[in-house]
């Protein structure tokens, strides 16, 4: 068995492949697709992005975060609270200062929650979050537990041009897909940065980093906030595709559903938390159409399947569907050995005892 | 004359009641070994935790390189020139030996984790982390070993990655835990030769079980039991110290 600190890092051939496959599909959907789908797949891009930046905290880090969508509402209101009723308001600074503002309420909150560790991380975390929920909750001024509109899509005008309208459901989705690839790559550039490298050995042995001279809360903290703004930008299009916000955005459902999408597809390398989501996605969809059985009605019960479901894949594929992929890939390379795998460096071979290491 | 690096004072640590080290001083020079010996249960481990900050003394002062230290945390301490190893082997299991010898070697870089420039570098094209890991993974002895997953090393190639990690932060004091155990005659030897080489850039404090090794390494010795020092002299004038062979040397050899 594969030990639960080694993570899918590296993607093997297949993996890239398959992520290309699908990035073509991406593309390609708004030509095919109904509005009524094409808004699902905006949906889930953005959600992608929001489960990509919590891996950051939990698959990359070790730092499972039960609160991490408070970061993403907060974007969210942010939006709500710039949109005047009447006209829409410019892309260019409230997405900047939207992102910006959930950035911050990481930094405050993560000086707070990064000193903690294991269970009490998970706790602290949730408790900020339940404290910011019940803060817009409860005050009419910040849009009770009703939510606000947002009534015009944000204006993407650079003096006086309109490089794109994201009024236009095409558009919009075009400009998710972007943001989505930006946030991918830049992840996946941090992650084999100097910071990358230390939040994974922080992960895996937080105590030797520190008598390696690493001040490991600095880099926890760094990680916090970086996955809070992030978080926010997918809060921002979130609000801006839905045209509406609610306490809902930052409960602890929300928080946990994301948890759950990067277990699905498989933590520590941001394309696992992309899939997940997707697959999440996907899956409430159709586990919410299911009919009627005499009395009982399977749709409404979907938690039940979905949560039958991550049972199944975290028990058979612990390194979830993109793990899966690569495994399988992997035995069917080892039936049939290509003569020329020299150059290139191996793929980490994980372990397959746990050897004689403490 | 050889140069004080690390000093300890009259340190003491008290868990409740019980003080698992009691007033204990230790000296450690560079270009000397300081082996410190002593039953289980002596304080031995209890030391070191103290030395390194991964225990706060309830008395008693520490200096290091100059600086009074007593209070510093671990990454601190690392900073000032403190490498360790560990008894119990306490690497990166799921990284390639390289990879953990490469992280030791980055936290002699600048570290600025909020710095976004440094976000989007290449951490494996750090000119001075790859010649710091280079060199330390050839000190170790480890060359050979580079893309092995550190887990799936061997006792002997851990021990060894443990030392290397050390290594990699380029420090002066050297506190080696039992770096010998568990090893193979010949993988015993070799540190050895390993130990006696860093000697000479180092001040190195050996906690070791080890009695051949002891007597060929130390340079000067320690002797605890029951969180006090008994003996601390010369190896010779403690193999010859009645009290030492009565309460360690001849009741556990």
């Amino acid at each position: 068995m594969s030990s639960p600190k080694a993570n899918l890092e590296t993607l093997p051939r297949s993996v890239q492949f398959a992520l290309a496959l699908g990035l073509v599909a991406l593309a390609a959907f708004p030509f095919v697709g109904s509005d009524f789908y094409l808004q699902m797949v905006t949906r889930m891009m953005i959600l992608a992005i929001f489960a990509m930046s919590l891996d950051l905290l939990q698959g990359v880090s070790g730092l499972v975060s039960l609160g991490h969508a408070a970061y993403f509402g907060l974007a969210g209101y942010a939006l709500a609270f710039l949109t005047p009723a009447g006209e829409p308001v410019n892309l260019w600074w409230t997405l900047p200062l939207a992102v910006l503002a959930s950035a911050l309420a990481a930094l405050v909150i993560g000086i707070f929650v990064v000193r903690t560790h294991g269970i009490y991380f998970i706790m602290v975390t949730m408790a900020f979050a339940q404290m910011v929920f019940y803060l817009f909750f409860d005050n009419k001024v910040l849009g009770g537990s009703d939510g606000i509109y947002i009534n015009f899509k944000p204006d993407a005008t650079v003096l006086g041009w309109l490089p794109f309208d994201l009024e236009n459901k095409q558009t919009f989705y075009f400009f998710t897909l972007a943001c989505l690839l930006g946030v991918y790559a830049f992840l996946r550039r941090l992650l084999w940065s100097p910071l990358g490298r230390a939040l994974a050995g922080i992960r895996v042995n937080e105590h030797r980093m520190r008598a390696m001279g690493f001040a490991t809360f600095g880099y926890k903290l760094t990680a916090f906030t970086v996955a809070g703004a992030l978080a926010g930008l997918a809060g921002y299009l979130w609000g801006a595709q839905t045209g509406y916000v609610n306490p809902e955005l930052m409960g602890f459902h929300m928080s946990a559903h994301a948890i759950m999408m990067v277990i699905l597809g498989g933590m520590g390398n941001f394309a696992g938390a992309i899939v997940g989501a997707f697959a999440f996605e996907f899956l409430l969809h159709e586990f919410k159409d299911l009919p009627t059985l005499g009395a009982f009605n399977l749709g409404k019960h979907w938690q039940l399947w979905m949560g039958l479901f991550i049972v199944i894949v975290v028990t058979f594929a612990p390194r979830g569907l993109l793990g899966l992929l690569s495994r399988l890939s992997a035995r069917k390379e080892n039936a049939a050995p290509r003569p020329t795998r020299a150059a290139a460096p191996a793929t980490p071979v994980v372990p397959r005892k746990e050897g004689s290491h403490a | 004359m050889h140069e004080i690096v690390l000093s300890a004072r009259n340190l003491t640590k008290r868990f409740g009641g019980l003080a698992a080290v009691n007033n204990v001083s230790v000296d450690l020079w560079r270009d000397r070994i300081h082996v410190v010996i002593g039953p289980n249960g002596a304080g031995k481990s209890t030391l070191t935790n103290l030395l390194t900050g991964d225990l706060e003394p309830t008395s008693g002062t520490i200096t290091l390189g100059g600086r009074d230290v007593t209070n510093w945390p671990p990454e601190k301490k690392s900073h000032q020139g403190l490498g360790r190893s560990y008894q119990k082997t306490n690497i990166f299991a799921p990284f390639t030996v390289w990879e953990n010898v490469r992280l030791a070697a980055q936290s002699r870089d600048p570290q600025q984790p909020w710095n976004p420039w440094r976000w989007l570098q290449d951490a494996s094209q750090s000119a001075g982390t790859l010649a710091r890991a280079e060199r330390a993974i050839e000190l170790a002895g480890l060359e050979g070993r580079r893309h092995t997953i550190a887990g799936a090393a061997s006792h002997g190639e851990q021990r060894q990655l443990e030392i290397a990690m050390t290594l990699a932060t380029e420090p002066l004091v050297l506190l080696l835990d039992e770096p010998l155990a568990g090893m193979g005659v010949a993988e015993a030897e070799r540190m050895v030769e390993l130990l006696l080489k860093l000697k000479k850039d180092h001040a190195m404090m050996l906690v070791e079980h080890d009695l051949d090794a002891i007597f060929t390494l130390a340079d000067h010795m320690t002797v605890m039991v029951n969180g006090q020092v008994i003996a601390s002299d010369t190896p010779a004038a403690v193999r010859a110290d009645a009290g030492v062979q009565a309460a360690y040397l001849g009741e556990e050899h």
